[in-house]
């Protein structure tokens, strides 16, 4: 710090002086820019924090209360109308995300969640230092280079875009969210529950998986929540693998839809009803993530403060 | 009888022999271990797989087109004749934009959350903050499309070219999709990752040194100047790189409000322009196998390996720091 501080200036001084001392007199000069500067600092960084939650709230309440206006029950269960035609629904975009989470979940979470162990319980040098390095980096590459790296594998041999590709491609998503989420909260597990358990004469395995895991199953359900929430707002990885379709499909080989897709699909549409269902839809989506993080943060106790 | 007995024996003693080296007490243990460590491969293959994928499908453009690729404008599968330039172009164009404005908004906001802001209002917040972080791209791009882009054709760049026409920056035809608005849904997107990256990593700051000056009657800004930046900055600077990483590799919203047209690489916001992910969605629905095919997987092999160097550089910053505050205690103010 630059500042001086004259602590005995003013005490040295006769109690009867008028006059101010010089050094006194630079000091509250000092001190008024050292306010102002403090003050316009105060100001910048509140006028950043109200533009940016403001620019924020104001797209997404636009979004939400365009949505709220398209919303019907025909919207749920209802095949999207051809060439805009009124009414219809999309109601084989939210089919299709249910079997892609489902698909993708099959392969993220035991990989995701048995690595998370690995990292926990085992997990010490440099080999698993490398491997929570390793998917901390994979949670940062971009979602569309899964998508391309199910394209090669799946799509291109078997000639057909398919749901198995785009669950793939999620899943390769969901591992490093399960992993780092599952190996956390099984670190928070007490080690004296570990220690009981070993002393009791049970083996490590099922100290493990009786006792461990139970014990952090809301946190380990919470990051697989997060992981699902991730994936259902994922589009472009799924733009050359499930590729979307307007119709009913449960056949994994065959294209599929998902509601992120059909909101880009009809955002991009000509016709002024399917650019209302694109609003919907996305009325739908944030909801879905709001509720998962709200589910999310009560679970964690994530409103307290910490 | 005998015998059986001593060949139990040796086993027995194998078995032992194994558990010194595992330091393990019963098979089922080591089949456990053994059971998450083949998990733990799997993963580990896949990611090497998806690098070994992308480099193997590019070879065909890698040796027929080497680094010009990375120099040739055109992308033109009529001629068969492939480049990335203006897409890496748009890439750094879109991504700075957004950076220069998301920083200083962010950390702003991050410092005011930390440091100003009443608390009842601080958890409301920082809650709606993590919520936009979470928001799909889909949906900015959405509004993107939608609103900002018919916006921008038909008030904002006439505005900007009337009153800033002069900048090289303002030149050329508003079209409403183009750099300009590619670069303001990036920075609406960036902005919540920096100001949840920049706020965790100032409240880790040991709340001894903020205390100390306080104590020596320093003001609020010069407590953050002096205690808390300097601790902090390897950690905001970690997750700048990582919002830079996501800015880079955004598709959706970016494919939605560029254009998606091979322009020159102009200075001119207003130029609709190409990334590197929009050219991957944009161009694999016509691919055929051949240069075709490889020049779009090569198009991800960059992008892959450009985000995986800021990533890398990101995850380590942002550990350096974690490390660095190990010692001391942290907490807020």
């Amino acid at each position: 710090m630059s500042v001086p501080m004259p602590a005995s200036s003013s005490s040295t001084l006769p109690s009867g002086e008028s006059r101010l001392h010089p050094f006194l007199a630079t000091r509250s000069s000092l001190n008024l820019r050292r306010r102002l500067v403090n003050a316009l600092i105060v100001l910048f960084t509140t006028l950043a924090a109200l533009f940016a939650a403001g620019l924020l709230i104001y797209l997404l309440c636009y979004v939400l209360s365009q949505g709220l206006r398209y919303i019907n029950l025909d919207f749920f269960t209802q095949l999207p109308t051809p060439n805009g035609e009124p009414g219809g629904g999309m109601g084989e975009a939210f089919q299709g995300s249910l079997i892609l989470i489902a698909l993708a979940s099959l392969m993220g979470v035991p990989l995701g969640l048995f690595t998370g162990i690995y990292l926990a319980e085992f997990g010490r040098g440099s080999f698993a230092q490398g491997v929570r390095f390793l998917v901390d980096v994979l949670n940062g590459i971009p979602t569309i280079i899964f998508g391309l790296l199910a394209w090669v594998l799946i799509v291109i041999p078997m000639q057909s875009f398919s749901g198995l590709a785009g669950g793939f491609a999620l899943g390769m998503i969901m591992i490093p969210i399960v992993t780092r989420t599952s190996e956390d909260v099984l670190r928070l597990v007490p080690r004296e529950l570990r220690e009981a358990s070993l002393a009791l004469g049970a083996t490590e395995a099922r100290t493990i998986l009786q006792i461990v895991l139970p014990a952090a199953r809301n946190g380990i359900i919470t990051g697989v929540v997060l992981a699902m929430a991730r994936v259902a707002g994922e589009t472009a990885p799924l733009l050359m693998t499930a590729f979307g379709t307007t119709f009913w499909n449960t056949d994994v080989t065959q294209p599929m839809d998902a509601l992120p897709l059909r909101i880009f699909q009809f955002t991009l549409s000509p016709y002024q009803q399917q650019v209302n269902q694109a609003y919907a839809g996305a009325f739908v989506l944030i909801v879905l993530i709001l509720l998962a993080s709200l589910a999310v943060r009560l679970a964690t106790g994530g409103f307290k403060q910490r | 009888m005998s015998q059986e007995r001593v060949s139990l024996s040796k086993a027995r003693q194998q078995w032992i022999g194994w558990q010194r080296i595992l330091r393990v007490q019963r098979p089922g243990d080591l089949f456990f271990r053994g059971i998450t460590l083949l998990f733990v491969l799997i993963v580990l293959g896949l990611v090497a797989g998806t690098a070994w994928i992308l480099i193997s499908n590019s070879l065909p453009t890698i040796r027929r087109f080497g680094f010009s690729f990375l120099t040739n404008k055109a992308f033109d599968p009529v001629h068969d004749v492939y480049g990335v330039l203006p897409a890496i172009f748009g890439t750094l164009m879109t991504s700075a934009f957004a950076l220069i404005f998301a920083v200083p908004l962010g950390l702003g906001a991050a410092i005011f959350l930390v440091d100003f802001c009443p608390r009842s209002l601080r958890l409301v917040l920082a809650f709606l903050i993590d919520l936009l972080a979470a928001i799909p791209s889909v949906i900015y791009g959405l509004w993107g499309f939608l609103v900002l882009a018919p916006w921008l054709h038909n008030a904002g760049e006439p505005w900007l070219q009337q009153h800033l026409g002069f900048l090289p920056l303002f030149a050329g035809q508003p079209e409403g999709v183009g750099y300009l608005g590619a670069g303001i849904v990036l920075t609406m997107m960036i902005l919540p990752l920096i100001i949840s990256v920049s706020r965790e990593v100032m409240l880790v700051t040991p709340i001894a040194q903020r205390e100390a000056l306080l104590a020596l009657g320093a003001t609020r800004w010069e407590v953050i100047r002096h205690a808390v930046l300097p601790f902090a900055r390897v950690g905001i600077l970690g997750g700048v790189i990582l919002a830079l990483g996501r800015a880079l590799g955004e598709t959706m919203a970016v494919t939605m409000i560029i254009g998606n047209q091979a322009n020159e690489p102009s200075l001119s916001l207003f130029t609709p322009g190409y990334t590197l992910a929009s050219v991957i969605a944009n161009q694999f629905g016509e691919a055929t196998p051949g240069l075709f095919l490889s020049a779009i997987i090569e198009a991800g092999l960059i992008l892959f390996i450009i985000t995986l160097i800021t990533n890398i550089l990101a995850r380590w910053l942002i550990a350096s720091l974690q490390r660095q505050a190990q010692g001391s205690r942290g907490g807020r103010p």
